[in-house]
């Protein structure tokens, strides 16, 4: 069953010069104990499409999808209450920099145990602290922090981002979640934590069963751990498919430039080479281009690509490209 | 071809106060001896903690050492004649639009390094911040923009005019690739690698992403605890590493 289906999801910023469309009609779904990744640089809309679904996303952003159901129950136009009901019990999210996402003013376990809700303590409730604590100290062992004692008692700037970052963790899978988004988990931490950190939400995913939703602009790190992939530009679906399958035969330029600007992708290059780069940078949310937003950093952009060119369909890979790399005639 | 930078037994320790009469102190770097010639790209790779930005520091002038030297084209330098070795090294860090002065146009910033460290009159001011514009592939107009009217590859991009404007023959990029997006690093791998061929600058990559330092660095030395691991080709420590650290580490980027 799909836990998530999310069909043409807008996402508009209304501001004195006219809407900005910071997010076009994208498409995304999640079958249970699927882990997707989320690919796209900075200003592709990757988180605001995560805050989306958490429902987190302040006032001044207008949400707009013609389906976007959670386990077959459109979460939009659920009233409000419910709406948190629903996300609080099954969606955890996991933010980018943890030791800034922490309360700077409250010891590990206060705000460890706070993230446990009372329906997993099955006790009688003179036995609860006891029974939350215990659950708090075998959540922290889960994460692989051994060190619980020392850990509980400090306060977030004592321990590493590392840390920071599995405490983060542990609060988030403490309510056994259905999906799991994590934001750039990676970003601030060391390349072993990275390593270790991956695993264990790999590890989550094969044990529980629970669908990850891995947020990063670096395709190279997520490649491996993921089983299906999306692929973003400035707020449009360019790809998405199974990993294996974009990595090996790209259809659009943009991904194919993603993957090429890597040199762990590309074995047979030669060291002090140049890259692969596309031309240019990423447009701000101002002044966006018309039609396809890749047009004119596209190296194969035509006449047509003024026009926003729909999602195709390839088997189970989809793109949105009016000249994909393998040529239309194949098809 | 000659030695650009011989760095030999260089350590440091920091003292820190830790009760009324007891000092506490910690190694940040322990003997650390290495050299980098003209033209090359020498990767320093470790975790946080390792000392590789302390290592930085004291290449700079930040710091002092407590022992070793920094020979620089051969002779010693030492910290009092900054201004004078400050043309040769120059820094660029880990995150462009925080290091610029979000007052300053980037004329007038261009201006002040030129006007700090040069003996030029106005009119070659003027020709030099042209001049080093055009090789980084920015425009004249550029000069009368402020840091925040410019994307954030641009932004790099002048970080590394301010870099490069006094002809040096070393720098340093400490960090200065990771926290970009990766098509925009590819452009400035791609643009630090052409400045490299074209005028034998010689790079000091701090990181600690390895995929990267494979592609681009002639030498690897790793740090770990302010202790110098392996130190040699890239290709041979990635090849057959000598400690269980750098395996680790090779490892855990790799696979």
């Amino acid at each position: 069953m799909l836990l998530l289906d999310i069909k043409n999801l807008t996402i508009e910023l209304n501001t004195p010069d006219g809407m900005i469309r910071a997010v076009d009609r994208v498409n995304l779904s999640l079958r249970e104990g699927e882990t997707r990744g989320l690919v796209g640089e900075s200003g592709s809309g990757k988180s605001l499409v995560a805050k989306a679904i958490v429902g987190v996303l302040n006032k001044r952003w207008q949400v707009t999808a013609d389906r976007f159901s959670w386990r077959g129950k459109d979460l939009l136009n659920l009233p409000y209450e419910q709406q948190r009901k629903i996300i609080g019990r099954d969606i955890a999210m996991i933010y980018q920099e943890p030791s800034r996402s922490l309360d700077p003013t409250a010891a590990i376990l206060e705000q460890l145990e706070e993230a446990i809700p009372d329906h997993l303590l099955d006790g009688p409730w003179w036995k609860r602290s006891y029974l939350r604590r215990r659950k708090a100290v075998a959540l922290l062992h889960k994460v692989g922090i051994r060190d619980h004692q020392a850990v509980l008692q400090s306060y977030p700037y004592q321990l590493s981002e590392g840390i920071c970052q599995k405490i983060m963790i542990a609060m988030a899978i403490a309510k056994n979640p259905k999906l799991l988004i994590a934001d750039e988990p990676t970003t601030a931490l060391e390349s072993t934590t990275q390593a270790q950190l991956f695993r264990l939400l790999a590890s989550f995913n094969q044990l529980k069963g629970m669908s990850v939703l891995l947020i990063s602009h670096e395709l190279e790190s997520i490649a491996r751990y993921t089983q299906s992939l999306s692929v973003l530009y400035c707020g449009q679906l360019v790809e998405a498919g199974e990993t294996a399958a974009i990595l090996k035969q790209p259809f659009h330029p943009y991904t194919n430039a993603l993957i090429k600007s890597v040199p762990e992708f590309q074995p047979e290059l030669v060291a002090k080479t140049p890259l692969y780069a596309l031309p240019g940078s990423i447009p701000v949310l101002q002044h966006l281009p018309i039609g396809c937003r890749l047009g004119p950093r596209c190296p194969n952009a035509r006449k047509e690509c003024v026009k926003t060119p729909g999602l195709e369909r390839l088997q189970n890979h989809y793109f949105s490209c009016h000249f994909p790399l393998t040529g239309k005639k194949d098809l | 071809m000659s030695l650009l930078l011989e760095v030999k037994h260089l350590s440091k320790t920091y003292r820190k106060q830790a009760g009324l009469f007891r000092q506490r102190s910690v190694t940040a770097l322990d003997d650390i001896s290495f050299s980098l010639a003209a033209g090359k790209t020498l990767a320093i790779v470790g975790e946080t903690g390792s000392g590789k930005s302390t290592l930085a520091k004291l290449l700079v002038g930040i710091e002092k050492p407590d022992q070793g030297d920094i020979l620089l084209g051969g002779t010693a330098v030492k910290i009092s004649n900054y201004r004078q070795y400050n043309h040769v090294i120059r820094f660029i860090f880990q995150d462009a639009a925080k290091s610029l002065n979000p007052h300053q146009k980037i004329g007038q910033m261009l201006d002040d390094v030129l006007h700090f460290s040069t003996l030029l009159d106005n009119q070659q001011r003027k020709l030099k911040i042209k001049h080093t514009l055009k090789q980084l592939g920015l425009l004249d107009e550029h000069a009368d923009y402020y840091p925040h009217m410019f994307s954030g590859g641009q932004l790099q991009r002048v970080a590394l005019a301010r870099a490069l404007i006094l002809d040096p023959k070393l720098l340093i990029l400490d960090e200065a690739l990771t926290a970009l997006d990766p098509t925009l690093r590819a452009q400035m791998v791609n643009l630090l690698l052409q400045l490299q061929q074209n005028s034998g600058l010689a790079y000091l990559l701090i990181t600690n992403h390895l995929r990267l330092v494979k592609h681009i660095a002639d030498d690897l030395l790793v740090l770990h605890q302010g202790k110098q691991l392996d130190y040699g080709p890239t290709a041979t420590v990635f090849a057959n590493p000598e400690h269980d650290y750098t395996r680790k580490l090779i490892n855990s980027a790799m696979t």
